[in-house]
């Protein structure tokens, strides 16, 4: 639905009163389209000293995506992103000098322009002030995302220790958050597991001769998902309810695909999925677990039919039809799961015991789905939608609706297309490294941060 | 999409044999079943269509496909609809490349459909074709009457000022009325209903018997959907997501309530319902027809074979029979004709127009009597057990969108033989698994038709 007061505070009289009033003015945010250039503007690759040789890599890879790399800022310079390198650092005195740099020009940052910290996972293992450094990186980067305005964002590439920053997730990660498709991802840091994964050969369609199952796709989110990963070139199969059929349909048609109405709870679900895409296609490569409900209750007035039907739903028949696809030994070409997740199952939220419950299990189930898919190239991972402009949050009241909208950095809602981008870029080739992760589309909400 | 004309035989090749051929049903797609007046009632035959068609283009993935043929039919149609499945095809998701034509035959409309377009891919004429129908008693075509019309033409022919009053002048005030078409048949003025109410006192056909199929026509079917067996037989439309006449509380106790409402002039008791007759309904169906090799070739499943049809024609008018007996003279020429008997059918799905066309049929065909003098038969045709006789529920509980009824009876017909031959495989996959078609029409057509898995 439409964000009334955004327009508002972005045009005429009410811009100008917004602005005098000091009112929170979240600027229209920049959507993927293709053709449009990668960046906004020049790069700017900022690393601490004992990170250059990375840095050095990643200015290379910038440049091979035709981008105009700078090392350093001058005077009257107006940065469609800045990349901060922070690889190699060892004590948290390193951070100084690149972060007061990165610091010097947020002023003169392009509308929608990306800030991008690449560093590399604290463990156990790692000396105390190594851990120390990494992880600042953490607080470093969710309190600069805060600070950005005009549609910037910030976010972060964590690799995990023995992958480089040219291995093919470290530079997926890159390119999906310095590009228009991570427009309501901010505050963020993916990690990278794994040397795992491909660079696509076309990077406007990476999805190319993949063929995709997503469920939940009549409407919303799903359709979004649907459409996404179909102009990314895979060919999908759409999947909801028999009762949503109409709009199934619809969509189906729209992106050259294939509607199969099946209640996902179904014993057999997975099965006839798989049949499907074989017989029609040939091979099932990705799956979107995006069908949901809500049940809201509080928890004292919980019903066991509405706490079951949102387990059965959410969780247990993505469970189930996982299962099926991997005892068949047919989801065995480079696989993906991706699978919708929310925010509370995050952070949790009043009313949502049994929904929270299934998010939190979706979570879970991918943190121990995804080593079971990495003999086979594959993976599983989970995207947590914050606010999302759709008709269910349509239904939640004008003033909460307003406070859900303007309670993250970015002061707006996201859209559905936001997610798919996400998903899309999760079920992609170059995600392979990325195993068993959670990325959030929520503009930096402060819930559950 | 390929350069070559398409559903042109490929010429390089040999001509294909009729013999060899084989046509095939791919699958089917249709509305639920609106009652007249209901969730439709704004909906046109045109926008039924087409959306039956793109439910069944989503279904099978053939947005942009070039198919042999589209054919369709109404059977109550307005006359701007002259070119009705073109113009559905052409705001399909299929390409406006695909040829279309409009088929009516009253209710047989839809079976004919199929029968025809079968014929043709087993010609060698088409590779790929899709039967549908429409009807909606909602939107029905309205006339003005016979002296407004004439004095209207005249008065666009006229010339003079008082050739134009001349014209204008002749109209009365009763030839304003506006003329609803009448499900009545010309010949004889009465209502399909009187008609077999007549039939009905002949076969001695009794309440309890209509009821007691009219129970079974809505528990069966509400059990069918219960089942997910029409999840990918059915698309919802305009918010109907199941056929709105069902009745899945109906009772024995409930349908005999219901007062009669046919042949209550006669001097039998009259035993018809709105219970055991089927509603005027709205709604659509399509059938996705093929040759074995374009289903292979586009990676699609085959349900079953379209063997054999048969049409026949009774003489209501002046003769004995009934008009809705028809297709009680199809069936015995058909299952001659490929030395079958009716045993030999694992499935019958009879069209009910009305409970008691059902029951006199089955009355008919185990009258050793009728069978020897009228269908020159050395005996009774045979006797159909209920437990195959339209299991997943019929018109009575469905609805009866007229043209719309036949890709109803082909496609659950379809998908009930290539289950029942999915069950037998192992044990007894080679045995040949079968269905009769049946559907009676105005005009006393009926159109008989086999299929059997594939």
């Amino acid at each position: 639905m439409t964000d009334t007061y955004l327009n508002l505070v972005n045009s005429g009289f009410t811009k100008k009163m917004a602005k005098q009033l000091g009112l929170p003015r979240p600027a229209p945010l920049v959507r993927f389209q293709a053709g449009q250039p990668l960046v906004r503007g020049p790069v700017l690759v900022l690393a601490a000293a004992s990170s250059g040789t990375d840095a050095d890599a990643v200015g290379k890879q910038l440049l091979g995506w035709g981008l105009d790399v700078r090392r350093h800022a001058s005077a009257g310079d107006t940065f469609g992103a800045v990349v901060l390198v922070l690889t190699a650092i060892a004590h948290p005195d390193e951070l100084a000098e690149p972060v007061l740099a990165t610091g010097a020009t947020l002023r003169s940052l392009a509308r929608g322009a990306r800030v991008v910290t690449l560093s590399r996972v604290a463990t156990a293992d790692d000396a105390p002030a190594v851990a120390a450094a990494r992880h600042g990186v953490d607080g470093l980067l969710r309190s600069l995302a805060k600070e950005l305005r005009g549609g910037a964002t910030g976010n972060g590439v964590q690799l995990a220790d023995g992958v480089g920053v040219d291995a093919p997730s470290a530079l997926g990660a890159l390119r999906f958050f310095l590009s228009a498709r991570s427009a309501y991802v901010d505050g963020q840091l993916l990690t990278v597991d794994t040397t795992a994964g491909t660079l696509p050969e076309d990077w406007d369609r990476p999805l190319a001769g993949r063929v995709a199952v997503v469920t939940g796709a009549a409407r919303g989110i799903g359709a979004a998902i649907a459409e996404t990963l179909a102009r990314d070139g895979a060919t999908v199969i759409a999947v909801d309810v028999p009762a949503a059929g109409e709009a199934l349909a619809k969509v189906a048609n729209k992106i050259r695909g294939t509607a199969l109405q099946l209640d996902v709870t179904a014993p057999d679900a997975g099965d006839r999925l798989l049949e499907l895409a074989l017989r029609r296609y040939g091979s099932l490569d990705i799956v979107v677990h995006n069908a949901g409900i809500l049940r809201d209750k509080l928890l004292v007035n919980m019903t066991p039919e509405k706490w079951a039907a949102v387990i059965a739903v959410n969780i247990a028949a993505q469970l189930r039809i996982n299962e099926q696809l991997l005892v068949s030994g047919e989801f065995t070409r480079a696989p993906r799961i991706v699978s919708l997740a929310s925010t509370s199952g995050i952070a949790g939220n009043r009313g949502q015991t049994n929904y929270g419950a299934s998010k939190s299990g979706v979570i879970g189930m991918v943190r121990a789905t995804a080593p079971l898919l990495t003999a086979f190239g594959g993976t599983a991972n989970a995207v947590a939608p914050g606010f999302i402009e759709t008709d269910m949050t349509a239904k939640i009241p004008f003033a909460s609706r307003e406070i859900a909208r303007r309670a993250s950095s970015l002061q707006q809602g996201g859209q559905p297309v936001d997610v798919a981008e996400a998903v899309a870029f999760l079920a992609s080739p170059q995600a392979g490294g990325v195993v068993g992760r959670v990325l959030r589309v929520c503009g930096q909400n402060l819930v559950g941060a | 999409m390929a350069a070559s004309p398409p559903n042109s035989p490929d010429p390089s090749g040999s001509p294909t044999s009729p013999a060899q051929r084989r046509a095939v049903v791919v699958g089917g797609n249709r509305l639920p079943f609106a009652r007249a007046g209901g969730p439709y009632a704004a909906a046109s035959n045109q926008d039924m269509l087409t959306a039956v068609l793109d439910g069944l283009v989503a279904r099978f993935g053939l947005q942009g496909e070039v198919i042999g043929s589209v054919a369709a039919g109404a059977v109550l149609k307005h006359s701007q609809d002259f070119n009705l499945t073109r113009e559905s095809v052409l705001g399909s998701a299929l390409s406006p490349q695909t040829p279309a034509y409009d088929v009516q035959q009253a209710c047989a409309t839809g079976l004919e459909t199929v029968v025809g377009l079968a014929n043709k891919i087993r010609l060698g004429q088409l590779d790929s074709a899709i039967a549908a129908g429409v009807d909606t008693t909602s939107d029905a075509p309205i006339a003005v009457s016979d002296n407004l019309r004439h004095a209207l033409l005249k008065l666009s022919r006229a010339r003079s000022v008082g050739q134009k009053l001349k014209a204008v002048a002749a109209i009365r005030p009763k030839d304003l009325a506006p003329v609803p078409p009448r499900i009545v048949e010309p010949r004889t003025g009465l209502t399909m209903g009187e008609h077999q109410a007549l039939t009905t006192a002949q076969w001695g056909i009794t309440r309890e018997a209509q009821d007691t199929l009219a129970l079974a026509s809505h528990t069966r079917l509400a059990a069918a959907y219960d089942a997910g067996f029409f999840d990918d037989l059915v698309t919802p439309f305009r918010g109907q997501t199941r056929d709105q006449n069902l009745r899945a509380d109906s009772s024995l106790e409930k349908l005999g309530t219901l007062a009669p409402t046919f042949g209550v002039k006669l001097p039998t008791p009259a035993t018809m319902t709105a219970g055991n007759s089927t509603p005027l309904s709205d709604g659509a169906s399509a059938v996705l027809l093929a040759s074995d090799e374009w289903a292979a070739a586009h990676d699609l499943p085959v349900l079953a074979v379209v063997v054999d049809a048969e049409t026949a024609a009774v003489d209501f008018a002046h003769g004995q029979d009934g008009l809705l007996m028809a297709p009680v003279f199809a069936v015995p020429r058909l299952l001659a004709r490929n030395g079958l008997t009716l045993d030999d059918f694992d499935f019958v799905e009879i069209h009910e127009a009305f409970a008691s066309t059902v029951l006199c049929a089955l009355a008919a065909w185990e009258d050793d009597e009728f069978c020897k003098t009228r269908l020159g038969l050395p005996g009774a045709l045979g006797s159909i057990d209920r437990d195959r006789l339209n299991v997943t529920g019929s018109s009575l509980a469905a609805g009866h969108p007229f043209a719309a009824t036949g890709g109803r009876l082909v496609a659950t017909a379809a998908k009930l033989v290539a289950e029942r031959k999915a069950e037998l495989a192992g044990t007894d996959a080679d045995r040949p698994v079968r269905v009769l078609i049946s559907v009676c029409a105005a005009g006393g057509l009926g159109v008989t038709a086999i299929l059997e898995a594939a």
